[in-house]
């Protein structure tokens, strides 16, 4: 579904991806571990076609198309989600108005039909349910006066409603106290998918006790350093960072 | 003048766009959608302004001497005054000798079925209920065609309530102490430069009378139109609600797209008497030039209301797409106890529009209120700016202001500006200013095209829910028309 091959990103004149690849299925689920200014932010807004993030080599294919020569919106239409590490506040715009626009968006853009009200309510209703998510939510403007916690639930909530192909989940955990962290965990597994690929983004292992990843990757100065399964992850929260930076030098020399 | 000649000059000038640019002309037809011209005979003055042109006008409509000298006093002041210099505006020189202040379509309607159907066409392509359409829609309307109105709808119906609301030619005619009580009472004849040459000059309006107890049993709608070129609109306005009467009423506007600059220079009065209460909502859509600020519309207006009475309440809601340049200020004068005003706008300006609107609350009575909404949305190289008066007078004991005035930016070469004026003279008042600026932020714009919303519909979606607060005091029908106009006039604003 995904495959990232020797990506070099500038942001600001700056490189900061340095030839990261990375492969992932439909089905599964990988997460990116890494220190703070590794560049694991950086990936998920390139893949979500932020401006400013410069692609100087490498390739991005997405369901056998050049993914980074699609706009912003045509990813999404495509089936690519990016729940924000900062979800963005839309004064006045209420949200279920919002989440509405942005479906029929790209659904026109795929050629499907557009939902109407009631189509559309039913399937929050369904949605909701699933999350266990109070409807107050909806009539809020989009982010408007959210708590932390809110945001990432509304976050998860956007990314269930809108059903992607492939969700990156950008430290959707960050700043959440451990019910919330639950309540993200859950909507992501209730998600899961044998024709859906998530790329879990983080910087603590906790998640990953509620995610269970099939893959964990460390990310370290822009590219991916060391790649196995779950247990890589535990490995990490016993010995900290600097033990991968180590092994890397170690391998390297 | 040739109305023709101006329909053919916009063909010709789309004729030399090649075919392959079918697409973009069709956009930039698309932004301006009431820019035709109706090919219909008309019956206008040369230009020029004297005594004679004033007479004329006032003989032409069939008035009695009074109104004929009212005109000539105001046309006699008028001489002695210049135009307002004070307003954040770049106004070229009007040529007051350049403008006719007369057009009317030839034929004269006595009825609403001897009007000519082009002119029915026409406002079937605004999108006016004047027909049969009307009756569906519960919506009675007055349509001002250049300088005349051409018909009234619901005439039998709003009579059986005791309303009255025709135009002001007939008002003069069939209601001449209504209009002598209270013609020039709200907003004399000498008030500003703008409404003394109304005054002299006005051709028609909406006449609007709900008497005593009555509740103005469906929302009243007048449509101004300016078709003819080289001409000025000057209609008057006035609403008379007595003593614990209510009304709606709305007003739109468009005008053909021309290159030259053609003045509005309207003047509003309302009078609410005890516990009545008037609500007067305006979606101006006149055309505003094109992206060079070639053309468009001067719409200098003057609209003020009086809360006459105790307990009395006018709303102002406006939303201001439209305009070369806008010069405006509805106002409410609280003179009665315990009365209210409130204002409620959205102003647009984009590509070279210039605007500078707001409102002014003038706290007479006690336990007075007011409430200001104001927003401003600068895009291209439009001018906004905010200029209101909030005055406290010295009997005025217990008043109470709310004013909130947010400004949005869209991209680098806008401005926004806001001239908030407090003048209060009474130690119990309380005045409350809060105003923002912000921008359509790149977060935003990246955050809605992540879910898919194109750049443009984002745009719209932003600016849409910036606007909430005031789209929400506009009657149904229009606040739906507003967004629309809305998304229209910020084409091309983004990207």
């Amino acid at each position: 579904m995904l495959k990232i091959e020797n990506l070099h990103v500038r942001v600001g004149g700056r490189e900061i991806l340095k030839g990261l690849s990375l492969e992932a299925k439909a089905g599964e689920v990988h997460a990116i571990m890494g220190p703070n200014g590794a560049g694991k932010s950086t990936l998920g807004n390139v893949l979500a076609g932020r401006e400013g993030y410069e692609v100087t080599e490498g390739s991005v294919e997405y369901d056998r198309t050049n993914l980074l020569e699609l706009e912003p919106e045509e990813r999404a239409a495509a089936g690519v989600f990016l729940a924000f590490q900062y979800p963005v506040e839309i004064p006045g715009v209420n949200n279920t108005y919002f989440l509405r626009s942005a479906l029929n968006a790209q659904r026109k853009r795929r050629g499907e039909a557009e939902l109407d009200s009631v189509q559309f309510l039913k399937r929050v209703r369904e949605k909701l349910a699933v999350l266990h998510l109070k409807d107050e939510l909806l009539h809020r403007a989009v982010n408007e006066g959210f708590s932390g916690g809110e945001k990432k639930r509304n976050e998860i909530f956007q990314m269930a409603l809108l059903e992607p192909k492939l969700a990156v989940l950008d430290e959707t955990d960050s700043g959440l106290d451990i019910d919330a962290l639950k309540m993200v965990a859950d909507g992501v597994n209730a998600m899961r998918d044998p024709s859906r690929a998530f790329i879990v983004i983080t910087h603590y292992q906790r998640l990953l006790d509620y995610i269970v990843p099939d893959f964990v990757h460390v990310l370290a100065d822009g590219r991916i350093v060391e790649s196995g399964d779950k247990t890589l992850a535990l490995k990490l929260e016993e010995h900290g960072y600097a033990w991968v930076a180590q092994r890397t030098v170690a391998g390297a020399g | 003048m040739n109305i023709a000649s101006a329909g053919n000059a916009v063909q010709a000038a789309e004729a030399v766009v090649s075919p392959g640019n079918e697409r973009i002309v069709e956009a930039m037809n698309r932004r301006y959608e009431a820019g035709f011209v109706t090919d219909i005979a008309t019956d206008s003055l040369p230009p020029g302004l004297d005594e004679g042109v004033v007479r004329w006008i006032s003989k032409r409509k069939g008035e009695p001497e009074w109104m004929t000298d009212w005109r000539l006093a105001a046309y006699r002041h008028w001489l002695t005054m210049h135009s307002p210099e004070w307003a954040k505006l770049r106004i070229g020189a009007i040529d007051f000798q350049a403008i006719s202040y007369f057009a009317a379509p030839k034929q004269g309607p006595k009825s609403l079925d001897e009007v000519d159907p082009k002119l029915l066409e026409t406002y079937d392509k605004l999108g006016v209920p004047l027909h049969e359409r009307a009756k569906l829609a519960g919506v009675a309307v007055d349509a001002v065609f250049d300088s005349v109105s051409v018909g009234t709808t619901f005439r039998k119906e709003l009579a059986e309530a005791g309303v009255i609301f025709c135009s002001m030619s007939e008002a003069i005619r069939e209601h001449p102490d209504l209009v002598r009580r209270y013609i020039g009472s709200v907003v004399p004849q000498g008030d500003n430069f703008f409404a003394a040459l109304n005054s002299a000059v006005f051709s028609d309006g909406s006449f609007v009378f709900i008497p005593k107890g009555v509740r103005c049993p469906m929302e009243l709608s007048t449509y101004f139109r300016i078709n003819a070129g080289h001409t000025g609109q000057f209609e008057r306005t006035l609403i008379i609600a007595e003593e614990g009467a209510s009304v709606s009423y709305l007003e739109g506007c468009t005008a053909p797209m021309r290159d030259e600059n053609q003045l509005h220079a309207a003047v509003v009065e309302l009078v609410a008497l005890d516990d009545a209460s008037i609500k007067y909502s305006t979606v101006q859509n006149w055309y505003p030039g094109d992206e060079n600020g070639v053309g468009g519309i001067y719409n200098f207006v003057t609209k003020r209301g009086d809360c006459r009475g105790a307990r009395s309440k006018i709303i102002w809601t406006q939303v201001e797409t439209g305009s070369a340049i806008t010069w405006k200020y509805p106002s409410c004068v609280l003179r009665g106890d315990d009365s209210t005003g409130e204002f409620h706008s959205v102003a647009l300006t984009h590509h070279c529009q210039q605007a500078d609107t707001g409102t002014k609350m003038i706290h007479i009575g006690r336990n007075t209120k007011s409430k200001i909404i104001a927003k401003g949305i600068s895009a291209g190289r439009g001018q906004n700016t905010y200029r209101g008066l909030v005055k406290v007078e010295k009997g005025a004991v217990g008043a109470r202001n709310y004013t909130q005035c947010d400004s949005l930016l869209i991209g680098k070469r806008c401005g926004a500006h806001t001239f908030p004026y407090i003048e209060v003279k009474h130690p119990s008042a309380i005045v409350e200013h809060e105003a923002t600026t912000s921008k359509i932020s790149d977060e935003q714009m990246f955050y809605c095209r992540s879910r898919g919303i194109s750049e443009e519909d984002a745009v719209s979606l932003i600016v849409d829910g910036f606007c909430k607060q005031v789209f929400r005091e506009l009657p149904m029908e229009f606040a739906v028309e507003a967004k629309k106009l809305l998304e229209v006039s910020l084409e091309g604003a983004v990207g």
